[in-house]
């Protein structure tokens, strides 16, 4: 991608669209990943609300999935898990 | 037209109360200090609706003189000295995020030693903060200019400083010709800005980290924009003496027309040398006067054609740089002069720090001086300093 | 903020948003909040909005001190909410005001005369509740419904409002980040972070600890401390012990 000349940016390096981080994937900066077990899972949503790059996929108020974009690998959805629904592998890329 | 006897402070609030900014939040500091009290009472009579915000440091004005600009607001502040190096971090954030906004600044010398008297260390201090600056020799200057800057600022979208000396002017009388709070209104019109933090529906990000791949593009944006500058400055001063009778350029040439040696001064001093300018002339030297106003940007061109047909050249610098190569307008003038086929003569004059009066007899001996390095082609000393005891 | 956050030309904000400096962010937003109020008065704007600052504990116990203070003093309608991981973290876990006592850091190292921070603690929330504002509050992440309350409440009440949110730092703590959690809630349980608030001055548990977790029992899951657990440096824990005690106690009895 060519980037834009000094001519073609807003003025004062000002950001007119918000929210375009997702743009950004952060994912690849894993060295675990999570692994979610859709039986163990009783959709309470703890690691919803831990983890620091909402990452758990909700759909209906239920869990649907992890997206694996932005996570980072942390582990908090594991440790905070009731069920142990989720476990963490060592990801090979 | 009415005409009001007025001190440099007083004809800076006045202004401050004609334009009536969204938001004031400053700090006082001497010589400044009225200014921020004048307008402080402005608020408590009711005779603006600016929000007035007494912040607890000028570091703290600045930044929400930053915050508020950046929601759209018109902004003012006025600080000297200290105030303006406390200042210093945020001057260049001003401009960086290429934010409108006027300081009234008031010239004072850099601590330490203390002191609370006139020189322009502070504003030269910051001559590369990216602010625009225009210098005034009294307060019908000030008056104006501050005025002017505000549509200056919000048509370059660079930040702008009027200063004026400490004490000087700062606290001497002088009969002003206002503009009536019409007029006043009328030329600066309202304020519109293409993006804000309170422009509904926007989720606009202002300040992101800017790092190797984008930082480099919007600093040359932000040196085009100063380069804008000059037009604009050229045209309100247009449209303002159209007004008001009272032209402003980037400079004012006092019998520089047929002279042969030109001296250059900023700021009250500029007064003292017309005096001493006519006596010259009585003693048959043909002197002239060259005021620079606008010191950033630096008109170089504009500057360098106006001395095209003079010999010697004696700049009166009211503070100095430890380049030990001169103060900061014989620097930038010297080498504006670069490029020309023929170099005049050039010595440096370093005046008046920490407020040391200057009188029109010393700026007659500068201007003898002259004369005779034009004669003779010699110049003994290249930066020599005035009233300074051995 | 900027750092995470920010990196042109993305931005994770949808909201409008701005950074200026590291040690203005609650001076900056008064002047946000000032031109809201002007705009306001001249009918331009009619929408109630929330100004919300947020510093480290860097830029708000430390470089940001005043311009924190100058703004609740002021009285300005923000809410001013510190991250506190008790160490600056954009430049590589040196010591704050935050810092534990016996913490290691970078510019508190342990070594074999110094054993790591040796001073305690600022207590930041107590300053914020002397300037007497409307609502000040400490919160954890691991009690988040405690936690989104208190922002709820803080964004409800008219006036300068602040909460101080511990934020463990794996790095800086030097503890596995998938026990982040756990970290932050036992800082809760052992008492050296109580949950509480201040409203209109009178001070009000929002949390009671049930188990009874020691200062020694929270330090040894943090390799900032590992060093106080041998020799001579086993006192620095008691003291830590002693300090959170005596906070505590003051604490109980302004609630009771």
């Amino acid at each position: 991608m060519t980037k834009p000349g000094w001519r073609d940016l807003a003025i004062g390096a000002i950001l007119e669209k918000g929210g375009t981080a997702l743009e950004f994937k952060t994912g690849d900066w894993r060295t675990y990943k999570p692994i979610w077990s859709q039986e163990k899972c009783t959709s309470c949503l703890f690691c919803f609300i831990y983890c620091p790059d909402f990452c758990i996929e909700i759909e209906d108020g239920k869990m649907i999935g992890i997206n694996y974009d932005y996570c980072k690998g942390c582990g908090i959805c594991k440790e905070i898990c009731p069920k142990q629904a989720i476990e963490m592998i060592l990801e090979r890329r | 037209m009415p005409i009001k006897a007025l001190t440099g402070n007083e004809a800076m609030a006045e202004a401050m109360r004609q334009i009536n900014p969204d938001v004031v939040a400053a700090y006082p500091i001497t010589p400044a200090t009225e200014v921020v009290q004048l307008f402080a009472q402005f608020v408590a009579d009711g005779k603006v609706d600016t929000e007035f915000v007494a912040v607890e440091s000028e570091h703290s004005a600045l930044s929400a003189c930053i915050g508020a600009a950046a929601a759209g607001g018109r902004v003012m502040t006025s600080t000297a000295s200290q105030g303006l190096a406390l200042m210093h971090e945020m001057l260049y954030i001003a401009s960086g995020l290429r934010l409108p906004m006027v300081i009234c600044e008031v010239n004072r010398s850099m601590s330490a030693p203390i002191n609370i008297h006139c020189d322009h260390s502070d504003t030269m201090g910051s001559r590369e903060s990216g602010w625009i600056q225009i210098f005034s020799e009294d307060s019908q200057e000030a008056y104006d200019s501050v005025i002017q800057a505000i549509r200056i600022s919000e048509q370059a979208f660079l930040p702008c400083m009027v200063s004026l000396d400490g004490f000087i002017i700062s606290h001497c009388m002088q009969g002003i010709n206002e503009l009536t709070d019409t007029e006043v209104q009328e030329f600066i019109g309202e304020h519109k800005t293409p993006y804000s933090l309170l422009m509904d529906g926007h989720p606009f990000t202002i300040g992101a980290l800017d790092l190797q791949d984008y930082f480099f593009e919007h600093k040359r944006a932000q040196i085009e924009a100063m380069e804008n500058v000059l037009p604009i400055i050229k045209s309100v001063g247009k449209e303002f003496s159209k007004r008001t009778k009272r032209g402003y350029g980037f400079f004012e040439e006092y019998m520089l027309g047929d002279a042969d040696i030109c001296l250059i001064a900023l700021g009250s001093c500029a007064g003292t040398a017309k005096v001493a300018i006519q006596e010259l002339r009585d003693k048959g030297i043909k002197a002239g006067l060259l005021k620079l106003r606008v010191m950033r940007p630096f008109p170089y061109k504009e500057i360098v054609s106006a001395l095209f047909n003079i010999k010697a050249i004696a700049v009166l610098d009211r503070s100095t740089s430890m380049s030990t190569m001169g103060g900061p307008v014989f620097i930038e003038l010297r080498s504006a002069l670069y490029d020309n086929p023929v170099h005049p003569l050039m010595v440096n004059y370093i005046y008046g720090l920490g407020g040391r009066d200057i009188f029109p007899r010393d700026i007659v001996e500068v201007g003898q001086k002259l004369e005779n390095i034009k004669r003779t082609g010699k110049i003994e000393k290249m930066i020599d300093y005035i009233g300074v005891r051995e | 903020m900027e750092v995470v956050s920010t990196i042109f030309p993305y931005t994770a904000w949808n909201v409008p948003y701005i950074h200026s400096a590291f040690e203005n962010s609650a001076a900056t937003i008064s002047g946000v909040e000032a031109a809201y109020k002007a705009f306001k008065k001249k009918g331009k704007i009619k929408k109630k909005l929330n100004f919300i600052a947020f510093g480290g504990d860097g830029g708000t116990y430390d470089i940001g001190f005043q311009s924190l203070s100058g703004a609740m003093e002021r009285g300005h309608d923000i809410l001013y909410v510190c991250y506190d991981n008790e160490v600056y973290m954009n430049t590589g876990i040196q010591r704050s005001s935050a810092t534990p006592m016996g913490a290691h850091t970078t510019t508190s190292p342990a070594g074999r005369v110094i054993p790591g921070k040796t001073q305690f603690r600022k207590d930041l929330t107590e300053i914020m509740t002397a300037h007497d504002i409307p609502y000040v509050a400490q919160a954890a992440p691991s009690h988040w419904l405690d936690l989104t309350r208190k922002v709820e409440k803080a964004l409800s009440i008219k006036g300068p409002t602040f909460i101080n949110i511990l934020s463990p730092c794996p790095l800086g703590w030097r503890y596995p980040p998938s026990q982040t959690i756990e970290i932050s809630k036992l800082a809760v349980e052992s008492r050296f972070w109580p949950l509480y608030e201040v409203e209109n001055g009178k001070h009000k548990l929002t949390y009671k600890p049930k188990k009874e977790v020691s200062m020694e029992d929270w330090m040894k899951l943090q390799g900032r401390f590992r060093h106080l657990f041998t020799g001579k440096n086993k006192n620095v824990i008691k003291d830590c012990q002693k300090q959170v005690d005596r906070k505590w106690e003051k604490l109980w009895t302004l609630q009771s």
